[in-house]
């Protein structure tokens, strides 16, 4: 548990493999605006991500957290606007991309391992055609102990507790060795002692100069764990540092009900014309 | 359908059927044989991921759709003067409206909220019913070849020939050796399919991959399993595989095993009983290995789980038992011996006589309790036993008390439900956090109840 991410593979993401980005934020929103079947679910989202940080995406349920994300995975269509990673459109910077799904978007039931599941963080580098080798699958075993579970490496998924396959998805996505990370509620639903590997992770990951933007539903955590926080209820309503944004006031205009947004739509409004 | 009603069944000899067996039947059957098996490890390899990708009912809707492809192709190659029932003009037919009927379920239940399986259902039985009139059509033009339409439709192994074995044989190695090539592409689609598209894998491609090679085996099937059931050999292998193993690998090997199995068993009763449909019979072979998956699996088959639900509550209830001996003692409301009757045990709960009784056999037959006469005491092993298990309780029953706000009359019910199942990692974690709270006196004692025990009903729960 002393270094998350293996000194070797940090020196795998030098400046040298990103010359003329280095300085770009991890992650540019520009008037992001998707819709599902006419209805919009995000609204001209605006967003700069600071670089090296662990940022909190915070919002009522329906308020577009989990499809913010996603739209900037490319998983689900945009109706309009651009998603930028390290200063290029998003879909050509997958390989810098890691993401930890929410943990019921998959069938536990699956015949695979744990070990198989974080191997999965590796296929990209491993490449079509060619098996899983010993050397991946001790990659794999080092990123399941980063979160206390490599005795669990060859127990079949349906078999682990919520909190351990929580804590499978997450060691998946540190194989996946990226610079920048989504995740999608991984504290949700989980036990005292996966939240406490998840935290002392994403420590380890913004030490290690990676960013981190974490879908977070628990209000009284996010100054405590992450740096950065997104207020979002459809649009983007604030963000910046914790100590800043985080205020009752911003809290309350984005938890505040339909009428708290709609007055923040017409202000908007009145000042755009 | 009436021949099957008239003729008479001949039952083979114990030779006859050996040399089926052995492929010393002769060439034909030999060569039929060899296909059928080849086809269904080829439909048990690919169906293997047909339904962890949960697309089996694809493969229905393909087969399905392919009827009024054959109808056409054999309608268009008797007006071309071509012969009509060259095999490949009409399996050229039955692929192109199979992938047809796939496609139209694909845009249905894509551009509209119809369910995935309202579509299938839909576009499968009007492609069905198109087939039908098409081939009522041949009928009327009385061109006489229809009967070799028709064996698509129920399976027809006797007349497969060597180069139609051949053929099969290709699509089998085919699809073993692109599942071979493609097995980690294949686990990751199947698996995370959103994982693999934010890794950039080209998941469509890989998902048209795998449904091409069901659709390849569905059309090379269709001769000797027939279109109604060659999905079949595609699903039930694969699932009767899912009972034996939680390794990927293993389940395709099996699967492969299975449908081969199926094959070559049903293949060879095709032959000795000439006037059942070859479908049919392969299917049911199928199934027979289905059903004892099902059953009889070690891990998930439905009789282990039943044993192991059993064995769950007999523990349970044991170690109620146990508990209410060790809470007996600990009040001082047993004998001199450390005895107590059984009588008085037994209205504790709401036992059934018959249970109880069980329950009691079970102890003394593990040695922790001792039986004297109508009086039953702890032997020193299950004193040892019973203090293990009355710990774990009154832990849970602190732990709901100090961090669930529980009012500790109403906490023996909801302790008993989860005491059985702690873990001695989950037991550690409530001495080290109760004491962190202050809650737990002297660690590793056994904490005072934290309810009074009454007297007369021992540990009952209190339902009320």
């Amino acid at each position: 548990m002393q270094s998350f991410i293996h000194s070797k593979r940090a020196e795998h993401l030098s400046l040298a493999d990103f010359p003329e980005h280095s300085a770009d934020s991890p992650l540019s929103v520009h008037s992001l605006t998707v819709a599902y079947d006419r209805k919009p679910v995000l609204w001209d989202a605006e967003y700069e991500a600071p670089d090296r940080q662990l940022i909190a995406i915070v919002g009522p349920n329906g308020a577009g957290k989990s499809t913010l994300i996603k739209a900037c995975l490319g998983l689900i269509p945009i109706a309009s606007g651009s998603v930028e990673v390290y200063g290029q459109p998003a879909r050509r910077q997958r390989r810098l991309i890691g993401y930890v799904p929410q943990r019921g978007s998959v069938d536990w039931d699956f015949p695979v391992s744990a070990l198989d599941v974080v191997a999965m963080g590796l296929y990209g580098k491993i490449g079509w055609c060619r098996p899983v080798s010993r050397k991946h699958r001790r990659a794999a075993v080092e990123s399941l102990d980063q979160v206390g579970m490599a005795h669990f490496a060859d127990r079949q998924i349906s078999q682990l507790s919520g909190g351990q396959q929580q804590r499978v998805f997450l060691a998946r996505a540190l194989a996946q060795d990226a610079r920048l990370y989504f995740m999608d509620e991984p504290f949700a639903g989980v036990d005292a002692a996966t939240e406490r590997a998840i935290v002392e992770v994403l420590r380890q990951l913004k030490q290690d100069g990676r960013t981190v933007i974490v879908v977070h539903h628990d209000l009284q955590t996010v100054p405590e764990y992450f740096d950065h926080v997104m207020l979002l209820n459809m649009r983007v309503l604030a963000a910046g540092p914790v100590d800043e944004v985080f205020t009752n006031e911003n809290l309350r205009r984005t938890y505040g009900g339909r009428l708290a947004l709609l007055d923040e739509a017409a202000t908007a409004l009145a000042q755009g014309s | 359908m009436t021949s099957l009603v008239s003729t008479e069944i001949e039952w083979p000899s114990l030779s006859e059927i050996l040399g089926v067996l052995t492929l010393q039947s002769g060439f034909n059957t030999t060569v039929v044989m060899i296909g059928v098996t080849l086809l269904g490890i080829a439909a048990g390899v690919i169906g293997t991921f047909a339904v962890l990708r949960k697309r089996a009912l694809m493969g229905d809707a393909l087969s399905h759709a392919s009827l009024p492809g054959i109808a056409t192709a054999f309608l268009v190659a008797v007006a071309l003067g071509v012969q009509g029932r060259s095999l490949s003009v009409l399996l050229l037919g039955a692929t192109i409206s199979g992938i047809l009927g796939v496609l139209v379920v694909h845009f249905v239940s894509r551009h509209t909220r119809l369910p995935e399986d309202a579509a299938i259902g839909a576009v499968l039985s009007v492609f069905f019913g198109a087939g039908f009139v098409l081939l009522s059509i041949i009928q009327y033009l009385g061109t006489g070849d229809q009967g070799g339409i028709s064996k698509f439709i129920y399976g027809q192994t006797a007349a497969m020939s060597v180069s139609d074995a051949a053929i099969i044989g290709l699509v089998a190695i085919i699809v073993t050796g692109a599942t071979a090539g493609l097995f980690k592409e294949f686990r990751l689609v199947c698996f995370d399919p959103d994982f693999a598209e934010t890794q950039s894998w080209p998941v469509a491609a890989i998902d048209l991959m795998i449904m091409a090679l069901v659709v390849v085996v569905t059309v090379i099937g269709l001769q000797a399993v027939g279109l109604i059931l060659i999905v079949a050999l595609v699903i039930i292998p694969a699932a009767a595989a899912r009972f034996w193993s939680e390794r990927l690998w293993v389940m395709t090997l099996l699967a492969a095993v299975i449908g081969g199995a199926s094959g070559y068993l049903g293949a060879a009763a095709s032959a000795l009983f000439p006037s059942f449909p070859a479908g049919g019979v392969i299917v049911l072979v199928a199934g027979f290995f289905f059903m004892v998956s099902l059953l009889f699996a070690p891990a998930r088959g439905v009789v282990a789980a039943g044993l192991r639900h059993l064995m769950l509550r007999v523990e349970i209830g044991s170690q109620h038992v146990l508990r209410a001996l060790y809470e007996a003692e600990e009040t001082g409301r047993v004998g001199a011996g450390g005895d107590i009757a059984i009588s008085e045990l037994g209205e504790a709960r709401r036992w059934s006589a018959a249970w109880f009784q069980f329950l009691l056999r079970w102890l003394s037959g593990r040695s922790q309790i001792e039986r004297r006469a109508e009086r039953i005491a702890l032997t020193e092993f299950g004193r040892h036993e019973a203090y293990r298990v009355t710990r774990n309780h009154r832990l849970w029953e602190q732990f709901l008390i100090t961090y669930a706000d529980l009012a500790p009359s109403h906490v023996d019910r909801s302790a008993d439900y989860v005491e059985h199942v702690l873990s001695p990692e989950m037991v550690a974690e409530l001495e080290r956090e109760l004491a962190e709270a202050g809650t737990l006196p002297r660690p590793a004692a056994m904490p005072a109840s934290a309810h009074p025990i009454a007297a007369g009903k021992v540990a009952e729960g209190r339902a009320s």
